[in-house]
This record gives C-alpha cells, structure tokens and sequence, in this order.
C-alpha cells in the first residue's frame, strides 16, 4: 500500500494549563476525505493549526506522503502541499476575490504585479471547480457561502494536496453545506485528499470515508465511516468518564418559574440560531437541554439571560414577561446565572475573591449604605460563602485569577446560589473540572432542587444531563428536536436526535444519501 | 481684496509649507496601510530638522546634513517599531513619549552642541541649493515655486506618483496592504505582519527626517527649538483626511499647507497673529472630527498579529 498522505504520530501540546493534545495519532489515506470529529474543546483545532504551521508541537512528527516535515510556518505547510480553510475566514475585506487568492503567490510582470493574470487564473481555476466567484468583486461585499468558496480557491491556487476544512459548515444555509459537499467530493475525486474537521455527525456519515474521533486532547477511536452509526461515534465523543448515578429519582415538580414560548433568536452571521423554542422549567426540577454544541444552546441561555436580544417570542419569569427587560431587571425578577466561560463571562479576573463573589450583592443593605461598602460585612459575607462551598482561595484579597478552575467554578456557582433566586441557569457547569468538583457541584445543583428551585442546565456532556434532569429537551439546528424521560432514554437515544439522524429515520431515507446530488 | 492675497508669494509659501507635511504624511500613510497607528511624525521631524543641521554644520555640506536627517529620523522610528510592533505596546503612548522626548533632547542637546539657546544659526551650516529648472520656472504665479526649488521638494511628487504605484501595483505593495487590514489572514499565507509594519515604520522615520531636513535646511538655514511646531501632528490628521491614499494625502497636505500660508498672508493684512496662526489647526480640527472612524479602527489594529 502507498505511503499515507499524511501521518501524525503522537502530537502532544501543552498551553499553560491545559494539554490540548495529547499523543495525537492520525493517519489519513490519499484520497480520502478524513473527518476529525469531537466536542468543542477535544483539540480539533489545536491539531490543524499545528498541521498548518501556526504553532509546532511539543512532541511528536508529522509525515506527508511518507517523508518526515517540519513546520516553521504556515509557508512551510503551503509548500508541502497543505491548504487550510480556516473556521473564522482568513480574508482581506477590502481586496477583491483575486487579490485575496493570489495574495503571496502573486503573478507578476517585471515589478508589478500582472494583475490581468492574477484574474484569468481565478476565474480558470473556479470554472474548473465549479467554485463561482466574481474575481473582481471585493470580498466585504460577498456572502459568506462566496467567501468559502474564496478560501478553497486559495488553497486550490497554491496547488494544496491535502485540503484543511475546519467547521466549514457552522455559518452556512443547508442548500450552502450541500453545495459544499459536492465540491469536496469532486476534490477528492481531483486526486486531493480531504481532512474534514467537524462536530456535526450527520456530515460526517454524509461526506467522509474515514473518522477520527478526537476527545480531551486525545484520538480515542478511528473507525470506517461506511462500518460505523452516529450513536457508535457519539459514544467515542463523549465518552463516560463521568459515570455518576442518576440522580433525578426524588423530586416534586411544583409550579411553573420559567416559561419560554416561540422564541427566536438570531445568531452570528444573521442565522436564525433558536427557532420556535417553546418550553417551561418548574420549581423542584432541573430541566436538562442536550445538544452538540452550536446548536443553539448558547443563543437560547443568552436570550434568557438578557444578554442577547430576542426576535420574537416571549420570556416570562415568575408571571413577569421579561422578554425585553434589562439584566438588573432580570435578576430581581429572580434570575441566577451560571455562564459557560467562568474567566471572561462568569468572574472578573482582576478583581479579589471577595470582590467577585460580591457582584450582584453589592446593593444588599447589609453590606452598604448610601452608596459606601460596609467593608466588615463585605468580608464576612465573603468568608460565609467560602465556608459553605468549600472553596480554597487563600487571602480575600487575592486575584480570583489566581483561583484553579474547580474553585474559580465554585466562587462563581456560590455567588449565584447565594442569591436563592427562583431560576437558576447553569450552562456548561462542570466543564474542564476533575471528578471532585464535579461531584460537588452536581450535588448542589440536586440540593438547590431539592429545596424547591427551578434549575435550566445546559450540558454537551450527556452523562451529566441524564444524571442530573428531571426532563430532557434535545436541541437541533435552533429547534427543540425532542422532549425525552431520562428514566426512560438511552445515550444513543438522545444521539439520534442531537445529530439529526431521527430526522433521517422518520423520512425512511438512509442517513445523508440523498444529499449528494443537490446543487443550490 | 483676494486678488491682492492669491500671487506668487503665497503660492510660494504653500508651497514651502506643504513639503514637509506632505513628506511626513506619506510616511505616516504607508503605516497607516500597514496597520501601524503611527504620531511619532512630529517627534521624528524634530530630530531630522535638528540632525540635518548638525550634519550640515559639521561638514558644511548640505548633502550630509540631508543623511543625517533621514538617519535619526529611521533610528527615533525604531522606538515606535519595537514597542508597538514587538512589544505590543500602546502606540499613543509610545507616540507621544517620541513626540516629548525629542522635543526635550533637541532642546537640550543645542546648548551642550553648539552652545546656544532657543536657534542656532551659523554661516558654516550649508542650505540646500534650489534649482530653477530653465523655461519652467518663469511660468507665472506658478513657475517659481514649483519649479525653482530643493532636491527635497522635487523628489516629494514624483514620491507620492511612486508610492500609490508601490501600494496599488506591486506584490509588496497588496501584502502591506493585508498586513494592515488582517495580520492573522497575512501571516496563515506566509507573509510576517512584523517584518512588513518595522519596514513601514522605518520608512516613516526617512520620510519624517527628510521633511525635517527641508524644514531646517530648505524653508530656513537653521535650527529653532520645536521647529516642526506641530506639523507632524498636521500630518497625521493628513492621514486620516485622505484616507491613507497617496492622492488624498496630497490633496489633505495642500489644503494644511494652504490654510498656513493663506494665515501668513493674513497676517500682513492686519488680521491678530493669534487668529492666523491658530488657522491650521482649526482646520485640523474639523478634518479630526471628519476622519474619526480610521481613528478609531487603526488603534485596534496596530498593535494585532
């Protein structure tokens, strides 16, 4: 057998903190088109900006087409024949779609650049891959679905061998993901290899040949794609390193506190990112929402938290319509938040333990009058919370960044629980954290239930939603796909509707095969 | 009373004040283009103005007044190239330490160099020559200023004409131009966003240094404490107003150099020194006011990628 176009043997690399991989292995066919599947935060990225020379690895090699390489930078990567399209498009707005494909690999005529040249060449090169740009237009004034194409143009430009798609389908329409898939296969067909990098399973039982499936930082599992199920690869995805007790058993839903109907909310790039949602969360229960990420979550949490403006539909929070209302207003209509990003969102960084786990009780008149901190109260309430979580943060006045992450978790769930608001949001509570803190923090969740608080959890791991939820919503492309019994639901259950495969099965048709021939 | 103010001498003295804001201006275009928030200008002038006459002054010869001028204009850059681009730094603050510093050590150098205060001026300090080019320099009203003039001043339109070529028309000039809009997008296709924005700097600091050598050299034979007298901030408002386009920055240049001169004519028809030197910049002003989105999106991006 030939050598493969590409081989990655344990690519290891560490950030401060982290290890984003760890001993990555890969192995990609010529001709294949290859996809790297995991959730948000596996080292999916990590690994293609190291293949792409953005970064080098601690440790481990990179073979292309059998030879060992080294990447100083992106050019040594485009000169072994890489291409990368990027996930965030790497673009000059005001240049036009020629410039940008030619941009460092320009055709020149003595000094100048042969910018006649410059346009035959793109406009030969979209015809022969029924890539359709306007080689003049300037790309700021293109949609995104041109821009894409405008990014495979360059990588096909440079002659690329193995084509880098990263997320290429989060900011396309269906009729745009289509299109694109009929030209990567027409890419592989070219003789290019394909690596595909996603966290949407139906595209990668539609589009590729092979899978990698990437989680925590490590390759877990390489299967045929033609060999294998959605729910196969959502088990290597998330795995069950988490393997607590289902703990919805004892409860005794109570009144309606949240009640969320026809809600729209628009996303980035103008989609419609929450379509339709209608559902309510009761006193006494957790209501877990599943979903791979993106699918929704983060716009659906944010338009009820306030922090995103809802496009239609309605919020209603303990009989208040709190649709439009401002944040502060939300709060004192009983609204706890738990944010997804503990250091951007959750925490101010800067600020000492106490002054964090002040915010939003700093108008308390126990620990201020006229506008003046009563400062013995303040650090009392301070050290009160730290006693009753558990939390190691040293002196009161230390920088809550100095904090690891289970207790800068605990600081930011402390504070929020603290307010014994009715509704408590927890999105991505236990993301990063070891095993301890995990359990800690689902025990509180449980109790704040159990004292009768209404609890809306939003969690890409799915062990946690059926350890925790009294009641599932399953979340695809914007719409709550499903309604489920955790009692009475399995993990690949909930698979089939977090990929969209139910859609498939209800149809009668086998999952992605009749999207092939589609051309928008 | 117009036809009184618009003749040769005003003319001449738009003119005189037009190339050294021009100059600068088209320094402070190419890092505008390279994404480099760039105010050192006036900093950089002072320092050229001030070398180009201890060049002068010490081989009484002109041309190496005009080396030296560029010289200490590319090494004041430098302090702008490496904290801004190297280090990330903020460059309003780097800018206007430049700007400070140099205005300090100027003054404090004249005194321990040559032993003066506030000018020095000396027969032994070479002026540059102007050239009257035969025929073209007896064009009325327009003939003797444009035509009989400095090296300096003759090199500075053919420079901008070259300059809209290097940016619009050459490979480098398109990479200077990605550079400044996405460094990352520039650098994911092999182009280094660092090395590109240290050439512009650098280039600003020459630009810079040869408008203080026609300040101190050409429009004067001497050295005044802060002579540049805020035509590097005139510059940078030049920028703005045209856009970071060689066409624009000229046009921006003249209208400065216009209301000056236009003021200095003022002047001898008895309007208060005060309000006609105040002129300039209130029409810096206004353009600041017009221009304040560039503002706005170049300090986000010099100190990116």
């Amino acid at each position: 057998m030939a050598a493969p176009a590409l081989e990655l043997r344990g690519i290891t690399k560490r950030f401060p903190g982290v290890v984003a991989n760890d001993a990555v292995d890969l192995t990609v066919r010529a001709g294949d088109i290859h996809a790297v599947v995991g959730e948000n935060g596996a080292g999916k990225t990590t690994l293609m900006s190291i293949l792409y020379g953005l970064f080098p690895p601690d440790e481990g090699e990179i073979l292309v087409g059998g030879e060992r390489v080294r990447f100083g930078s992106a050019l040594d990567a485009i000169r072994a024949g890489m291409g990368m399209v990027h996930q965030a498009f790497r673009l000059f707005p005001t240049l036009s779609v020629a410039d940008n494909v030619v941009y460092r690999a320009e055709p020149t005529r003595g000094v100048l650049m042969d910018r006649a040249a410059a346009l035959r060449s793109v406009a030969e090169l979209a015809e022969r891959y029924e890539l359709a740009v306007d080689p003049e237009a300037l790309v700021e004034t293109q949609p995104v679905g041109v821009l894409q194409r405008v990014e495979i143009l360059k990588a096909l430009y440079r002659d690329a061998r193995i084509l880098i798609l990263d997320e290429p389908t989060a900011v396309l329409t269906p009729q745009e993901r289509d299109r694109l898939f009929t030209v990567i296969r027409r890419l592989r067909d070219s003789g290019r290899t394909i690596l595909f990098i996603t966290h949407k399973l139906g595209e990668v039982m539609a589009v590729s040949d092979r899978v990698t499936v990437l989680r925590n930082g490590r390759s877990v599992a390489g299967l045929v794609t033609a060999e294998t199920s959605p729910e196969e690869i959502t088990r290597h995805m998330t795995g069950r390193s988490v393997d607590l007790n289902r703990r919805a058993a004892p409860h005794r839903p109570g009144d309606p506190v949240l009640a969320v109907a026809g809600l729209e909310v628009t996303g980035e790039h103008g989609r419609t990112a929450v379509d339709d949602a209608a559902f309510t969360v009761r006193s006494g229960e957790i209501l877990g929402v599943a979903g791979v990420a993106g699918n929704g979550q983060t716009e659906l949490i944010e338009a009820i938290a306030g922090l995103r403006e809802a496009a239609a539909g309605s919020v209603t929070l303990g009989g208040a319509d709190i649709t439009r209302a401002e944040v502060a207003d939300r709060r004192r209509a009983g609204l706890a938040f738990v944010p997804e990003d503990r250091h951007r969102v959750g925490t101010s960084h800067l600020a000492s333990v106490s002054d964090n786990l002040l915010l939003g009780h700093h108008r308390h008149p126990d620990r201020q009058r006229r506008g003046w901190f009563k400062l013995r109260n303040v650090r009392a309430h301070a050290r009160r919370l730290i006693e009753t979580f558990g939390i190691k943060a040293g002196a009161l006045n230390n920088p809550v960044s100095t904090l690891s992450g289970g207790n800068l978790q605990k600081v930011v769930v402390a504070r929020e629980m603290s307010h014994e608001a009715p509704l408590l949001i927890a999105e991505q509570p236990t993301r990063g954290l070891d095993i301890a803190a995990i359990e800690y923090i689902h025990g509180r969740l449980v109790s704040f239930r159990d004292e009768g608080g209404a609890v809306l959890l939003v969690s890409a791991e799915l062990s946690e939603i059926l350890a925790l939820s009294t009641r599932i919503l399953v979340m695809f492309e914007g719409r709550i796909a499903a309604e489920l019994d955790p009692a009475a639901v399995t993990e690949p259950d909930i698979g089939l509707y977090m990929t969209g495969a139910y859609l498939e099965r209800e149809k009668g048709g086998a999952p992605g095969g009749r999207k092939g021939g589609q051309d928008g | 009373m117009f036809d009184q103010l618009f003749d040769g001498a005003l003319v001449d003295s738009v003119m005189r004040a037009m190339i050294p804001i021009l100059l600068a201006a088209l320094g402070g275009m190419i890092c505008d283009r390279a994404g480099v928030f760039q105010i050192s200008l006036e900093g950089m002038m002072l320092a050229g103005a001030f070398a180009a006459v201890a060049g002068s002054y010490l081989a009484a010869a002109s041309g190496l007044g005009v080396l030296f001028a560029v010289v200490a204009g590319a090494a004041v850059s430098l302090v702008l190239a490496f904290g801004a681009v190297s280090r990330k730094g903020d460059p309003i603050v780097l800018g206007i330490a430049v700007n400070l510093l140099m205005l300090g050590m100027t003054g404090f150098l004249l005194p321990q160099i040559f032993g003066v205060r506030g000018v020095f001026a000396h027969p032994r300090i070479d002026g540059l020559d102007r050239f009257a080019i035969p025929g073209l320099s007896d064009i009325p009203l327009l003939g003797p200023a444009l035509f009989d003039n400095t090296i300096i001043a003759y090199l500075s339109l053919p420079l901008t004409a070259a300059l809209w070529v290097f940016l619009f028309r050459t490979p480098m000039g398109l990479r200077l131009r990605g550079v400044g809009e996405r460094p990352q997008a520039a650098e994911s296709l092999g182009v280094s966003p660092t090395v590109y924005k240290y050439w512009a700097v650098v280039s600003s600091g020459v630009l810079a240094g040869l408008a203080g050598a026609q300040l101190a050299l050409g429009n004067v034979v001497q050295f005044a404490e802060n002579m540049s007298s805020g035509r590097g901030w005139i510059a940078v408002v030049a920028v703005m107003l045209g856009r970071a386009h060689p066409v624009g920055v000229l046009g921006a240049s003249l209208l400065f150099a216009f209301s000056e001169g236009l003021g200095f004519r003022l002047q001898g028809n008895g309007l208060p020194v005060q309000i006609t030197d105040a002129l300039p910049f209130a029409v810096t002003l206004i353009a600041l006011i017009a221009a304040r989105k560039r503002f706005a999106r170049l300090l986000d991006l010099t100190t990116a990628g």
